[in-house]
């Protein structure tokens, strides 16, 4: 077996048709006006430049679904850094997820997002998650903790955007 | 066909369900890899992969000179999403309590 074989193991894939311009998905990628609405919400800030900062602050629903559960939430729930960004056709970054003590200790893993806009207005967008060395990253970002309530992963967040540029609603929780 | 009529079609069939449940188990596999799997030629293999690409259950990348099969489940999630969820999710989750309310009391 092969070394490329073996990284490739801890690298998740997520490809999603969108009728949509590339622009109004990297919007929505990118701009928190976007990024509240589907998912788990939530207000990016990103500096969309290499080295750049990014980080989601914590939303008043999480907190409180965190204290319903009796831990305490850090402010900011995932952070990371841009590595590469080329509106709207792909963006590089790291991303660290600090909700969970584990998680975070895994440290980052990277995050590609490519859009392709092809023919009758669908964009194809693809997202590819690197998370090597990151097994509770990789169980949370495949869905594998969505009866705890940590959600249903990269597959449900962008069907939840899809649903959301498509129709303007997102899906009922 | 729509997008749905792709991914029923893909899920039809057996060999093509055991190609997702090798990808389940370990991503990104060549289609050498694939096919040791399997007691079917590389043609047979390669056809039972177009139809998985196509309705965009596998998508392939690049490795240096490798090209690797993901096992993408976002079809399967829209599905989920569109029908399940919408339809069923409140009726099963009523159901759920109730039994859970009923087993309750049958140990109470």
């Amino acid at each position: 077996m092969t070394t490329a074989t073996q990284t490739s193991v801890t690298t998740q894939v997520y490809r999603v048709y969108i009728k949509a311009t590339s622009e109004a998905i990297w919007d929505a990628i990118t701009d928190p006006e976007w990024t509240q609405r589907y998912g788990f919400g939530g207000r990016v800030e990103y500096d969309l430049r290499p080295g750049g900062a990014y980080r989601v602050p914590t939303t008043d629903e999480m907190k409180k679904a965190g204290a319903k559960m009796g831990f305490e939430t850090p402010d900011i729930m995932i952070d990371g850094e841009v590595i590469e960004a080329d509106p709207p056709h792909k963006l590089v970054q790291t991303w660290r997820m600090l909700m969970d003590p584990e998680t975070t200790a895994e440290g980052f893993t990277r995050l590609t997002y490519e859009i392709v806009e092809g023919k009758g207005g669908v964009s194809k967008l693809t997202l590819i998650h690197d998370v090597e060395g990151a097994p509770k990253v990789a169980a949370l970002s495949s869905g594998q903790m969505e009866d705890v309530g940590a959600g249903g992963g990269w597959s449900w967040v962008l069907s939840d955007l899809k649903s959301l540029l498509e129709t303007g609603h997102v899906l009922q929780s | 066909m729509t997008d749905d009529d792709h991914v029923f079609r893909a899920l039809a069939d057996p060999t093509r369900r055991f190609l997702l449940d090798l990808l389940y188990e370990r991503d990104g596999r060549t289609l050498t890899q694939l096919e040791s799997e399997l007691e079917m030629t590389r043609f047979g293999v390669m056809k039972h992969l177009r139809v998985l690409e196509d309705a965009g259950l596998v998508v392939t990348r690049r490795s240096g000179r490798e090209k690797l099969h993901f096992l993408n489940p976002v079809p399967i999630r829209l599905i989920h999403d569109r029908w399940i969820d919408k339809y069923t999710e409140r009726r099963v989750s009523a159901l759920v309590e109730l039994k859970h309310e009923l087993e309750k009391e049958d140990t109470a």
